[in-house]
């Protein structure tokens, strides 16, 4: 059975930008660094969960994206969204905080709450927890943002009456290069949900 | 009625056994391989007990005959070493007369290389050549190259339950004929990064693993890979393959509770659990055995009684942890718990949940703790891992 | 003493990450964990490797904590008491 299946809503989050839907979110964009871009992002979402400032930079980037795509349509708990992300540097940013924390022979005290963010899923479980989405979820790691591979699982997923939408995404963060691009796939919604459409919005500059 | 998913080849390393047989063999006397650690050098060799498999890095690349120019870590050895088994367990003779894949999980990835060149690095570029073989996927790349699989190749990387995820999306894309054979499963070698990690969250026990049991004090780490060979019924009946059992079920779910920690009600396991039987069609009551996840941490065995609880109700299967024999492999966990699983329902037996003395007080789930012979058709085996991911797997013998 | 309290009441806020808030907002005898701050086991583990690196004291049993890490009071004359930097 081949479901038709749409993109409902879609972000970017680059170079300390955010387009929603592919319009800017936040105007004024600024140059600095993702910490403090990251914080105004959280302000201007009118966002009051105090954990976000405990989570590492991939896990906030996917937790601003999730936000900005889930809010944008009414979801509670039993819309049953399933979450596939994906991405290059898996959890290196962080990995490399734990890895040098152990290294150091001088002051040798790595961190637990470095140390539980030392797995891209992670992001995942953030974003489960704030919405209490309790469907499927799986991080793959891929040389690059791959549309037939994220087109195929989505569409797998709805087709066996997995999940009712589902919240994909490119979720990228190291060194203070990130790339990030979500969007959230059911059987309503305006535009058409095929590999070459997502190829075309994952390339969308503002 | 939906395709039948053929489990037709398995491989395994882990430190019970370099091999199915020996892992069998180990199993059946219950025989542990929990040790001090003897590879790495770490300043908690006194404080830890791992599941080290014996074999050293020159060792196995003297085995697998790499080139001296290699940049394999040992998590990409342990996973080809697996790997290859599997396909000659398969009587595979062309990986490529189908459409093949690799879905290959792993957590740590070439993590044992970076920490032992660390400084090293920084000084001069002997070897730099490690520093490519990091990234999480190119173990996978590694073991594809090695078997020659080019059409589907992917990394999966959702902590403890990742090789599960592996065997689950590796199930899915052959129903849905996008695959006609799949190499499954996940790697993990020990290494700083992990001992120091859980370290810090204080779930290491300083002595062997107890799963289920009241006083149990936290995991033994271990390392290991396995990988199961998948393939659709076509495929069998085209080339007359023995088959070693099934993959009935399959279910994954959030936790949605906290980043490492289960929850209390065990609502991720609960509904893994409810997944797997929804697609397997079988009921509760027709699981034999249960291959649980069973850490051995305070957290997980409550949360998971809990959950067997509400799932099965008064009548709870025959149960066992073998985490007490391996150590807790992380993304290769549920893989290896896939090939007892198998050989489980091929030998009829149950596997003991060693080291256990008194039930949890909250539940009281008794494990089995000896060799158990039945008759065995279904067994349902968990795999929870950090970020609340939850996925259970049911096999059988027939379908 | 206070000058203890108002030092952990600075690192809380540091190395938990609790962004939104201050020190006077955190009372000598408030409760850090459940509804006090909202705390977590992380947050708790995460102090247990403050105690170590600050104070030189060595916690291994991570139920200890939960006595310990009640208040920034019953902290302060922990630490005042087992102290070894």
């Amino acid at each position: 059975m081949k479901l038709e299946t749409y993109i409902s809503t879609y972000c970017h989050i680059r170079n300390n930008k955010i387009l929603i839907n592919g319009k800017p979110f936040i105007k004024d964009a600024f140059d600095t660094d993702f910490s403090i871009f990251s914080k105004k992002v959280y302000k201007d979402l009118n966002l009051s969960y105090p954990k976000f400032f405990k989570m590492d930079n991939l896990s906030k980037l996917a937790f601003l994206a999730a936000e900005c795509v889930l809010n944008r349509e009414k979801t509670n708990e039993d819309d049953n969204i399933a979450i596939v992300l994906t991405n290059r540097a898996s959890s290196l940013d962080t990995d490399r905080k734990h890895q040098s924390s152990i290294q150091d022979k001088e002051s040798y005290y790595p961190s637990p709450a470095i140390f539980v963010y030392t797995l891209p899923n992670i992001a995942i479980g953030e974003i489960s927890i704030k919405h209490q989405l309790k469907s499927e979820n799986a991080f793959f790691i891929l040389d690059a943002f791959n549309a037939e591979f994220l087109h195929n699982y989505a569409c797998s997923l709805l087709e066996n009456n997995k999940a009712e939408s589902v919240l994909c995404g490119w979720v990228d963060y190291d060194n203070e290069k990130y790339d990030c691009f979500m969007y959230k796939v059911s059987q309503i919604g305006d535009i058409k949900h095929t590999i070459n459409k997502l190829q075309n919005l994952y390339k969308i500059k503002d | 009625m939906s395709k039948r998913v053929a489990i037709t080849g398995m491989g395994i390393i882990s430190s019970i056994g370099n091999s199915v047989e020996e892992n069998l063999s180990a199993l059946l006397k219950s025989k542990h391989g929990i040790s001090r650690i003897s590879n790495i050098h770490t300043r908690h060799k006194d404080e830890i007990m791992v599941g080290e498999i014996t074999l050293s890095n020159e060792e196995l690349i003297e085995q697998l005959n790499l080139p001296e120019t290699n940049n394999y870590s040992r998590t990409a050895m342990l996973g080809v070493i697996a790997a290859k088994q599997a396909v000659v367990n398969a009587n595979i003779t062309n990986i490529n007369d189908c459409k093949t894949g690799l879905i290959s999980a792993t957590s740590v990835g070439g993590m044992d290389m970076t920490e032992k060149y660390y400084y090293e690095y920084l000084e001069d570029n002997t070897n730099h050549k490690y520093i490519g073989g990091h990234h999480a996927g190119d173990s996978t790349h590694k073991i594809a190259e090695q078997l020659g699989i080019t059409n589907f190749v992917t990394t999966i990387s959702t902590a403890c339950s990742s090789s599960a995820n592996a065997i689950m999306l590796g199930a899915r894309m052959i129903k849905s004929g996008k695959l006609d054979r799949v190499v499954v499963g996940g790697a993990d070698c020990l290494s700083k990064f992990t001992i120091n990690g859980f370290k810090t969250l204080m779930i290491l026990s300083e002595t062997y693993c107890k799963p289920f049991d009241r006083d149990r004090s936290g995991l033994n780490l271990g390392e290991a890979a396995a990988f199961l060979v998948l393939e659709s019924e076509e495929i069998v009946v085209k080339q007359n393959k023995k088959v070693l059992a099934y993959i009935a079920g399959y279910g994954n779910a959030n936790d949605a509770f906290h980043q490492t920690a289960s929850s209390g009600d065990g609502e991720g396991a609960t509904l893994a659990m409810q997944a797997a039987f929804k697609v397997s069609g079988l009921q509760p009551n027709q699981i034999d055995y249960i291959n649980a996840h069973g850490t051995a941490t305070l957290n997980n065995d409550l949360s998971e009684s809990v959950a067997i609880q509400r799932v099965f109700g008064e009548n709870i299967p025959d149960l066992s942890s073998t985490k007490a024999f391996t150590g807790h492999t992380l993304a290769a966990a549920a893989a290896i718990e896939a090939v007892y699983s198998v050989l489980a329902l091929q030998n009829n037996t149950i596997f003991p949940n060693l080291n256990y003395n008194n039930a949890i007080e909250q539940t009281g789930i008794v494990p089995v703790t000896s060799i158990k012979k039945k008759n065995i058709n279904h067994v349902l085996s968990n795999s929870f891992g950090f970020g609340g991911n939850c996925s259970t797997l049911i096999f059988s013998k027939k379908l | 003493m206070e000058a203890l309290k108002l030092e952990l009441k600075e690192k809380i806020i540091e190395q938990l990450n609790l962004e939104d808030i201050s020190i006077e907002e955190i009372g000598d005898n408030d409760p850090l964990f459940g509804d006090g701050l909202g705390l977590d086991s992380i947050d708790a583990l995460e102090l247990i490797v403050m105690l170590d690196k600050d104070y030189g004291i060595k916690l291994t049993d991570p139920k200890e904590g939960k006595k310990i890490f009640e208040s920034v009071a019953i902290m302060a004359a922990y630490i005042t008491e087992n102290r070894t930097k």
